[in-house]
């Protein structure tokens, strides 16, 4: 089974209006041609899930000075101006979440569980019209999953079945939101034959991917 | 005389012990790697997934794919290794980082800590601050003892929005070193020249003055 596939295959996937999960902090580990792709189909109103909204003309920062987001959920958005000035303009509608809160909510959807209680961001205003839940003494948040139409993964190499190798600090939120969206897509730098990985490498497994490009 | 960073630094440092797991915020924090005793060897922890965080490369020897929490070209030490974010903030939250050291715009003496935005200005967003000082198991605060302006950081109760309640252990300023208890802030070290009398007339918060203030070895 062959999951490489074209450029204008992918672009077909994007529509206004659209989830999408993206890979990288502060850009590394981000996919740059399907970024492109996206700004290039000039789909709008999109919500985007990543780490952060990067830097003007790099990464995820390249849809916000397109103005193709309508709501950002992000961990940070301070090396990028332009996103705050559209929050300060009310131009765009940025949830800020606390990095490892991200990083679960996206877990669990991918994992099929309702929910994680975390500690962080107890006594802050990250609480407000959450549930909070005491266990041994201690208090928790209820932090909800957070799914996806399509997430767009940055990996080192891919076989064509979709196995994937991300390579150094690349990996970051790659691996749980190839987990938590309907559909799949990977951008890798390197696509080789399927029985070229050691099973042991995978990174992520392929039966997860439904569609990759070469970047 | 010693600059800001310098004292921070040398002070910070010396509340580390041999193999213990860090995280460092950026900006004066990053300085204590610098100051490290020589008989001390820590590992630093980078949010964005690795630990053994090494020195930044020789020009022309970056590596795209390795940077750290800030975006900037370091290396790895030998013994790292990288990870996804989850695992990255598991190790944040699971306790299994013995400090993290970060900057503050306030911290009061409840050990309330308030360093991601303030309301109207600046709202960056928190990034893993929160998880940092929630988790770890030591949260030490590095920075100049007061704002910009002369007014002071330290006080009765934070009024901009907080990071974490109750999570601060140890304040690092150039004045001085303090713990955070139950009964309050204690002043334990003062910066060389330094008397009781300045740190604080520069700090809102009552000090505890314990009868033996040492004086910073540094």
């Amino acid at each position: 089974m062959n999951k490489v596939t074209t450029r204008q295959e992918v672009i077909d996937k994007f529509s206004d209006g659209q989830t999408i999960m993206i890979g990288g902090f502060l850009a590394t580990g981000t996919p740059e041609s399907l970024v492109d792709a996206l700004v290039e189909k000039k789909v709008s109103d999109l919500t985007i899930i990543t780490n952060d909204t990067a830097f003007i003309g790099k990464g995820t920062g390249k849809l916000i000075v397109s103005k193709q987001i309508k709501k950002a959920i992000v961990s940070h958005i301070g090396t990028n101006a332009e996103t705050g000035r559209q929050m300060n303009a009310g131009e765009i509608d940025i949830e800020l979440v606390p990095q490892g809160t991200l990083a679960e909510r996206i877990r669990c959807a991918g994992a099929g569980l309702g929910g994680v209680l975390t500690p962080t961001g107890v006594g802050t205003i990250v609480e407000e019209g959450k549930e909070k839940i005491i266990r041994d003494g201690k208090t928790y948040l209820l932090e909800t999953p957070l799914s996806a139409d399509i997430a767009l993964i940055k990996a080192a190499k891919a076989d064509t079945f979709g196995n994937l190798v991300y390579f150094r600090s690349a990996r970051n939120f790659n691996p749980m939101m190839a987990m938590a969206a309907k559909l799949v897509i990977v951008e890798a730098e390197e696509i080789v034959e399927v029985g070229s990985l050691d099973p042991d490498e995978i990174m992520t497994p392929g039966v997860l991917v439904d569609m990759i490009i070469k970047g | 005389m010693a600059n800001t960073r310098e004292i921070v630094g040398k002070r910070v440092a010396r509340l580390f012990k041999n193999g213990d797991l860090v995280n460092l915020g950026i900006g004066m924090p990053t300085a204590v790697a610098n100051y490290l005793p020589e008989d001390v060897n820590i590992i630093l922890h980078s949010e964005n997934g690795f630990v053994g965080l090494g020195a930044t490369p020789p020009e022309g020897q970056e590596q795209k794919d390795i940077v750290n929490a800030g975006g900037q070209p370091v290396t790895i030490l030998p013994g790292g290794a990288f990870f996804d974010s989850a695992m990255s903030f598991a190790i944040i939250r699971g306790g299994h980082l013995a400090a993290t050291v970060l900057g503050a715009l306030q911290v009061d003496e409840r050990g309330n800590l308030a360093n991601w935005m303030v309301p109207g200005k600046m709202v960056p967003g928190m990034g893993g601050a929160m998880d940092l000082v929630a988790g770890a198991r030591k949260v030490i605060i590095a920075m100049e003892h007061t704002a910009k302006d002369g007014s002071p950081k330290i006080l009765k109760l934070c009024n901009l929005p907080l990071t974490a309640v109750q999570e601060v252990d140890y304040i690092v300023t150039e004045l001085g070193f303090m713990e955070i208890t139950a009964e309050g802030i204690v002043l334990k070290e003062l910066a060389p020249g330094v008397t009781i009398e300045e740190i604080q007339s520069k700090t809102e918060a009552t000090l505890i003055i314990p009868p033996n203030v040492e004086t910073m070895n540094i």
